[in-house]
């Protein structure tokens, strides 16, 4: 069975400068799509990563990441929408390049798919009341 | 029969009004015909929740011990500067205001994450906010500094006053160029990546009353979450627009002016809001009831999506040009259906206004007239309407030299 997963990784400081996700497609005979990166030398470094391949390869390859002492979360998790501060209106929804968003017909209330995101973060700054929220 | 705002009272007193939304009314007089409607609905109840920047809030801080002037001096919430121009201790924050050391658009687009409308906000939200004051000393208002919390509750008087709100349709924004603009009606993708559209449509209050034949100066009104009032026409107002047969304007059409007090208004219903690249504005709450004296009000009132038409403007191109083409008119049930054609194009269409706290506030008024908690008003004097002959005037240039 083949699986397509987002993944977010956490990268302590001294496993910043070694070669660890190209492993992925060496050993584990996985593919990945690099969605982010942040990486600055001397500092915690983080990774927003789409890995698909077999389920098999797939918790090889995660077990293989855990080891190198890497953090692994599920992308899920990482923006999410402040409900006290979404007014509904609807700008985010044209904004949102995997359809995340979508307008409830009947209650014309906008719906937040968090499995479609990729975390991009496009919504974020196009959100006029500021609802979205990134956490790491 | 045509009823009376006195009449209407004397119902609500008696807890005997027929109250509903723009929006139920639709459906009823499908059921039951104009005639029939008219007479047994007394109030029909509109709403809207936008970004609407012409918009901000007086305040008196009350004196300091030694006084101080603030006039002609600096003042500023939270780094964001008020208005000092009145009198010693009178301010205004507006909206739109800046602090000094934001970058605005230096990396293009700014984020504008903070300003007057969150300012506002966060006054309404009972949050103590940070005033630091200059002046220059008088006499009889010695002091020249001052750094200070205040909070609403302590505040003399603190008064919502907005210029230009509720506008009576508006612009569907379009982008014909080959890059994402930035606007005041949101990101623009590239060659017709998108359209966005801010009103209520069938909701709206203006859009239920196209010739102003009940609301007018003095008319008491939902602002914010509390009770407000019509103060004036809206900068703009410019009735003489193209309308449609149900009288409905096919453009960007009258305004209002409004106020309020703000200590009995809610942060719910005024939002500081960021647009990228633009800058920062508030968004803001506005319900109107209307009383149904006559089947010709009620006509108005049951106007749908289907009835009412918006202009298709290019911002990249036509708006900051101030040329007066558009690109086609569409309805806001083709709006709001999620995609228009434009150009042949199909465009995905999204709303800067919200529909469903829009509902909510027409709701809210429904439950405040029903438990007598809010009586309807007859207008002091009626707004601007076709007969005034008020128009939209450019600015005409007159160069300071030749």
């Amino acid at each position: 069975m083949t699986v397509s997963k987002r993944i977010v990784l956490h990268f302590p400081r001294r496993l910043v400068d070694r070669p660890i996700v190209c492993r992925l497609v060496k050993d584990y005979n996985l593919e990945f799509n690099i969605l982010k990166a942040f990486f600055t030398p001397e500092e915690e470094g983080l990774m927003v990563l789409e890995i698909s391949g077999e389920q098999k390869d797939y918790d090889n390859g995660i077990r293989y990441l855990s080891k190198t002492g890497v953090r692994i979360q599920s992308l899920s998790q990482n923006v999410i929408r402040n409900e006290e501060r979404c007014t509904h209106c609807g700008a985010c929804i044209t904004i949102c390049p995997t359809g995340a968003f979508e307008l409830e017909p009947s209650t014309r209330r906008v719906k937040f798919y968090d499995e479609k995101c990729l975390a991009c973060g496009l919504c974020i700054k196009a959100c006029p009341p500021r609802a979205m929220e990134l956490h790491f | 029969m045509a009823k009376t705002i006195g009449e209407i009272n004397e119902k609500i007193r008696e807890g005997k009004a027929v109250v509903v939304t723009a929006e139920e009314i639709i459906d009823i007089v499908k059921q039951k015909g104009v005639k029939k409607a008219s007479q047994e609905v007394d109030v029909v109840t509109t709403g809207t929740f936008s970004p609407m920047c012409s918009s901000g809030a007086y305040l008196n801080i009350g004196h300091s011990k030694p006084r101080m002037k603030l006039g002609g001096g600096r003042t500023c919430l939270n780094d964001v500067p008020a208005y000092t121009g009145l009198a010693a201790i009178d301010i205004y924050i507006g909206a739109t205001a800046l602090p000094d050391d934001d970058p605005r658009n230096r990396v293009h687009p700014g984020e504008f994450n903070y300003g007057g409308g969150h300012v506002i906000e966060e006054l309404v939200a009972g949050k103590d906010i940070r005033l630091m004051a200059t002046g220059y000393g008088t006499d009889c208002y010695p002091r020249k500094r001052l750094e200070t919390w205040i909070n609403i509750k302590d505040l003399n008087e603190a008064v919502l006053f907005n210029l230009r709100n509720a506008y009576q349709n508006y612009n569907v924004a379009v982008n014909l160029s080959d890059r994402t603009i930035y606007t005041y009606m949101g990101i623009l993708k590239p060659g017709l990546g998108n359209a966005n559209y801010c009103s209520a449509g069938q909701l709206s209050p203006l859009l239920n009353d196209p010739y102003y034949k009940t609301i007018g100066i003095g008319t008491k009104i939902f602002l914010g979450g509390g009770i407000g009032f019509v103060a004036w026409h809206g900068t703009q107002h410019n009735p003489n627009v193209l309308r449609s047969e149900n009288g409905v304007p096919r453009r960007g059409a009258g305004t209002l002016s409004v106020i309020g007090d703000l200590k009995q208004m809610k942060p719910r219903w005024l939002v500081g809001a960021s647009m990228l690249g633009y800058g920062c504005t508030i968004t803001v709450g506005i319900g109107i009831p209307i009383p149904i004296l006559s089947e010709e009000i009620l006509n108005y009132t049951i106007v749908t999506d289907d009835d009412i038409f918006a202009p298709v403007v290019d911002y990249s191109g036509a708006f900051p040009q101030m040329k007066s083409d558009i690109l086609g008119e569409v309805s806001y049930a083709q709006l709001k259906s999620g995609k228009i054609v434009i150009q042949g194009k199909e465009v995905p269409t999204a709303s800067l206004s919200s529909y469903p706290r829009a509902v909510e506030i027409a709701e809210i008024i429904k439950e405040w007239i029903l438990s007598e908690k809010f009586l309807l008003t007859e207008p002091v004097a009626p707004l601007p309407g076709i007969e005034s002959g008020i128009t939209f005037k450019p600015l005409k240039e007159r160069p300071l030299e030749e």
